[in-house]
């Protein structure tokens, strides 16, 4: 059924619509309306996942069992640093980045050799990834062909180069297609999360089709394997294994940002910081799901084809033939397609753009540079050598796929490019964090570590294809024992990749901060570490313009622009300098360290960092800036950034203080208040008795033949009534004192049952008069206090004359109990009266609020009686509270500290 | 017909001195200690004037002065507000509720007879 030319049309017609998804996106980028929200940012993420994930999971699952699932727990983890990311996003705008070469070179003073090393080593360590996807794409159209028995051969040629042309073909109409050389290509993400979409659906379609078609879902297939001794296996962690999954975990979290394609994507296309919250979330869960049917898969297809020897790596298109769904398998195809194209165009435009700013340019510029003035406008050059790039690295990727065929060195390659792009990692990480890390430093780091990564694993891997002798692994170099190239040093007994990541890990970094301490930057070094390490704080256009001296013309500038943007895109961006300086035109603003430094960035964003600083040095008349003067500029930068942090804090302090004084001001106010109310009420109960005493006097004088009985009874209320007039000026007093600290206390040891007993006689003659009964339950000599006698009898009396006036004549009771408890003496007084809601019970111990509401039980107390009381025992270090419910009695309780136990 | 007085007080001595003090002018005399219990005997007393103290407990002299003026039949009741709080605010706020006079605690006896008897009518 499925003819050679109906899959080629199929193929193509699927490239076909990528290409009218990248067009779209385009269209909506030029017209304004980005269509890159945060879920298309998050699923162009997973461009990660290539053909590699696609086909060879399966593969790795039914060889290393579940260690597959390494590659993708390493990029989750790294996404959790967002922190980090968003670091290298915030830098990577501010300086224009266009690749990850250029990062590390901008860092270390838009340094060419640095550029270019990075550059070397990607496309080296890249490459052959790129040969893998290849394979996997001639494998699988291999696959769908055998199975209807035909094949396709055009002019001789087979079907990868055809292929690799139309792939490469298609990579220049995506990355290339803008005739202005800028770093951003929304139109090629849209299409990137398009395949995203299309490998997901295609892979979890096989998936389900397997798991609940051919066999009974993934209950009976985890069964099924678990009978199998050799199968079961697949299914257990591997402990002695631990060190692998450490080091596949490390280098896949690092693969996820330092791959040129990872990093393109994720830093370079990124528009929106914020795309990034959502990424955190949504490129694990896309990891997650599309790896739930690996391991189905691979037993499936183990269980289905045992013996037969069917290459695993195709079981994703092998399990639906068998079956005879050609259809899905077709799906299947276009979903590797996706896996494998998507990958090779964003990496291929990376490199190219890296190989374009990092390697062809400086050679250009430095070796013919009467050429290039000759010229007027370079943006077609750029392009035209961002193409050839292409062409050429895919012509690289077929040839080392034809020469590695089955060999070893290709099916390893994925781990060996993931290693190779770790190397970068110091000199990132360092560069970002750490002011101190040299140009020098960087170029040692990368050095060894992609030495050491060469002879311990590339090298290797070629010696196991049988390209080269493989003494230097089996007995190492010149013979010397401790050279053997996956056991260094006599480290063995790991893994080949976390040998190589040990140890070039160990040189790199080594080299890297050993040779920065030793080392000076010079002074565009010194301004770039700043301008990376500080990003989030940079002052930028004051110092930018500080840290540039010279004179520069801005026709010379603007000519720059012109020849190497495309006059039209330089003019668009002028137009918007000039109004962000709000002037109408350029030509009217002064050609200063400002503009040359908008003049440097744009063509640092067509050209990368190095190239434009070359540029842009060569039109303008430059003072250079010794190191001491930058590092004087950037010093006092970061004096007046602490100064205007000491202002911000003091102006907090001050608020903090104003805050302060408006909360005491408040305080005040409420004393105040307080204090206003106090008197009122002070005044209300001294009134009361006055106005008894004022009229019945009055009566007295005015009439002195009153008769004799209304006049002993008005004598006795007035003199009553001035009783209570004293005593609520005694108690004032005596409140005032306590309350203000004035009161005198003489402290002694006290026996608080005889204070008990002797405030008990003192107040028998009021229980007898209105029949109350009193009885008490106090220790024989009681616990002694350190505590003013009097003030203690105060309080006890209080609470006694409390009880009396509110229990019932006749059949009232009042008990008095004592007793120690936990370094506390304890004293109850118990009546059997009333009682009080649980309101009254607090509010009874507020000044001149008393228990008690209706006229015929209205007590005859000030009501200070009880707050006193408390005040007393508080001084003591005790408590006093009520206990009591309505119609169940009062107990009033007071509690005294007994001394400390003398040692 | 001798005119009615109904007085409202919480603290006994009070109440024992206005009655005697009104007694002897001749007015008809009925007592209350709380707001409550002034409602119900202005309801069956039928008092021309209610001297009322502010301070009580139940009810105030305010609520129970408020009660009563909403009762557009009393309109003719005259209310002596009677309080031991000199402030002005609270003056102010028992003549706008509707008290005809404001007494603060302690009073002159003979200045209060003659603003009952002038406000009565009988002078």
């Amino acid at each position: 059924m499925l003819s050679g030319w109906f899959i080629a049309i199929v193929a193509t017609a699927y490239l076909g619509l990528l290409f009218a998804v990248a067009r779209f996106g385009d269209a909506r980028a030029d017209a304004g309306k980005s269509i890159i929200s945060a879920n298309v940012y998050a699923l162009s993420l997973a461009v990660y996942c290539t053909s590699w994930t696609f086909y060879g999971s399966v593969g790795r699952a039914t060889s290393g069992g579940l260690s597959f699932l390494t590659i993708y727990l390493g990029p989750t983890l790294m996404l959790l640093c967002v922190g980090v990311i968003i670091k290298m996003i915030r830098i990577s705008k501010a300086q224009r980045i266009t690749s990850i070469a250029d990062f590390i070179a901008s860092r270390y003073g838009k340094s060419q050799l640095l550029a270019g090393m990075v550059t070397v080593i990607a496309v080296i360590g890249v490459v052959p990834y790129i040969a893998l996807q290849l394979k996997a794409m001639a494998a699988s159209v291999d696959v769908l062909l055998d199975h209807s028995g035909s094949s396709v051969e055009v002019w001789g040629l087979d079907s990868t180069f055809l292929m690799a042309v139309v792939l490469a073909f298609f990579s220049i109409l995506f990355g290339t297609r803008h005739l202005d050389a800028t770093e951003r290509h929304e139109g090629m993400v849209a299409a990137v999360a398009f395949e995203s979409v299309v490998k997901i659906v295609a892979f979890m379609a096989v998936g389900l089709f397997v798991t609940y078609g051919m066999y009974g879902g993934l209950g009976d297939l985890f069964l099924r394997a678990a009978e199998s001794p050799e199968l079961g296996r697949l299914l257990q962690l591997d402990s002695s294994r631990a060190g692998t999954w450490t080091a596949l975990i490390v280098l896949s979290g690092l693969a996820i940002i330092f791959l040129p394609r990872q990093f393109q994507i994720i830093v370079v296309e990124n528009v929106d910081e914020s795309h990034l919250k959502r990424a955190v979330w949504l490129f694990p869960l896309y990891l997650l799901l599309i790896n739930i049917f690996v391991l189905p898969l691979a037993l499936g297809g183990l269980l289905h084809f045992g013996g037969q020897g069917v290459n695993p790596d195709t079981f994703v298109l092998t399990l639906p033939l068998a079956r005879g769904a050609e259809a899905l398998a077709l799906l299947a195809f276009i979903g590797g397609l996706s896996a494998a194209t998507g990958m090779v165009i964003v990496e291929t435009i990376a490199l190219s753009t890296m190989v374009c700013n990092d390697l062809v340019m400086p050679i250009l510029l430095r070796s013919t540079g009467k050429f290039v003035e000759k010229r007027n406008d370079l943006s077609g050059l750029l392009i035209g050598i961002r193409r050839a790039a292409i062409a050429l690295i895919l012509l690289l990727g077929y040839i080392y796929f034809r020469a590695a065929g089955e060999a070893y060195a290709l099916v390893g390659i994925g781990l060996i490019s993931f290693a190779a792009v770790a190397q970068f990692a110091p000199a990132m990480f360092g560069g970002m964090y750490w002011k101190q890390g040299t140009r020098a430093g960087a170029v040692a780091g990368l050095l060894s570590g992609f030495v050491v990564w060469l002879y311990t694993l590339l090298l290797p891997s070629f010696a196991k294809s049988g390209w080269m002798p493989s003494g230097f692994v089996e007995n190492g170099l010149f013979g010397i024992g401790w050279l053997k190239a996956q056991a260094l040093f006599g480290l063995s007994g790991l893994d080949e990749i976390s040998h190589c990541l040990w140890w070039s890990m160990l040189a790199n970094i080594g080299a890297y901060v050993a040779v920065s301490l030793n080392s000076r930057p010079d002074a565009v070094e010194a301004s770039q570490a700043e301008r990376f390490v500080d990003v989030f704080r940079f002052d930028a256009r004051n110092t930018e313009a500080r840290l540039w001296r010279g004179k520069a013309s801005p026709d010379a500038l603007v000519q720059l622009l012109e020849r190497f943007l495309g006059a039209a895109r330089a003019r668009q961006q002028l137009a918007t300098y000039a109004s962000s300086r709000r002037a109408t035109d350029w030509r009217s603003l002064p050609a200063d360290a400002d503009f040359v430094q908008f003049a440097e960035a744009e063509l640092a964003g067509a050209i990368g960092s190095a190239s434009a600083r070359v540029m842009v040095a060569s039109v303008a008349q430059e003072e250079d800036l010794g190191l001491e003067e930058v590092l004087d500029i950037l010093d006092e930068a970061t004096q007046v950034r602490a100064h205007s942090r000491e202002l911000e804090a003091k102006q907090q302090e001050l608020e903090a203080a104003t805050a302060e004084l408006r909360e005491a001001n408040e305080r005040l106010r409420e004393l105040d208040r307080m204090k206003d109310d106090f008197i009122s009420t002070v005044t209300h109960e001294l009134r009361t008795p006055l106005t008894s005493i004022r009229a019945l006097s009055e009566m007295l004088h005015e009439d002195p033949r009153l008769e004799l009985a209304a006049r002993t009874r008005f004598l006795s209320i007035i003199v009553n009534e001035a009783e209570r007039l004293t005593r609520l000026i005694n108690q004032i007093l005596d409140m005032a004192k306590l309350e203000s600290g004035r009161a005198e206390w003489t402290t002694g040891e006290v026996d608080l049952g005889e204070v008990a007993r002797e405030s008990m006689a003192s107040v028998e003659q009021l229980f007898r008069e209105k029949d109350v009964a009193l009885s008490g339950d106090i220790p024989e000599s009681g616990p002694v206090v350190l505590a003013d006698r009097d003030r203690l009898t105060q309080v006890m009396i209080n609470l006694l004359s409390n009880a009396v006036k509110f229990v019932p004549g006749g059949e009232g009771k009042v008990h008095v109990k004592l007793g120690t408890a936990a370094g506390l003496v304890r004293v109850e007084v118990r009546d059997n009266g009333p009682g009080l809601t649980a309101e009254e019970s607090s509010v009874i111990f507020e000044k001149f609020r008393q228990g008690g509401n209706t006229m015929t039980d209205k007590p005859q107390g000030t009501g200070l009686g009880l707050p006193i009381s408390r005040q007393i025992v508080e001084y003591f270090g005790g408590n006093l509270w009520v206990e009591s419910a309505p119609g169940a009695g009062a107990n009033f309780i007071f509690t005294v500290p007994l001394p400390a136990p003398e040692e | 017909m001798s005119k009615k007085i109904l007085i409202v007080d919480d603290e006994p001595n009070i109440v024992i001195s206005l009655e005697f003090l009104m007694k002897k002018e001749g007015f008809e005399i009925a007592v209350a200690c709380d707001g409550e219990e002034a409602l119900a005997k202005e309801a069956s007393f039928r008092p021309d004037l209610i001297l009322l103290d502010v301070m009580m407990p139940k009810k105030s002299g305010f609520e129970v002065c408020e009660a009563l003026r909403a009762d557009p039949a009393k309109a003719g009741l005259l209310i002596v507000m009677l309080t031991a709080k000199g402030r002005d605010t609270e003056v102010a706020k028992g003549l706008a509720i509707g008290a005809d006079a404001y007494v603060t605690k302690p009073f002159s006896t003979k200045d209060l007879v003659a603003r009952v008897k002038t406000m009565l009518g009988v002078a």
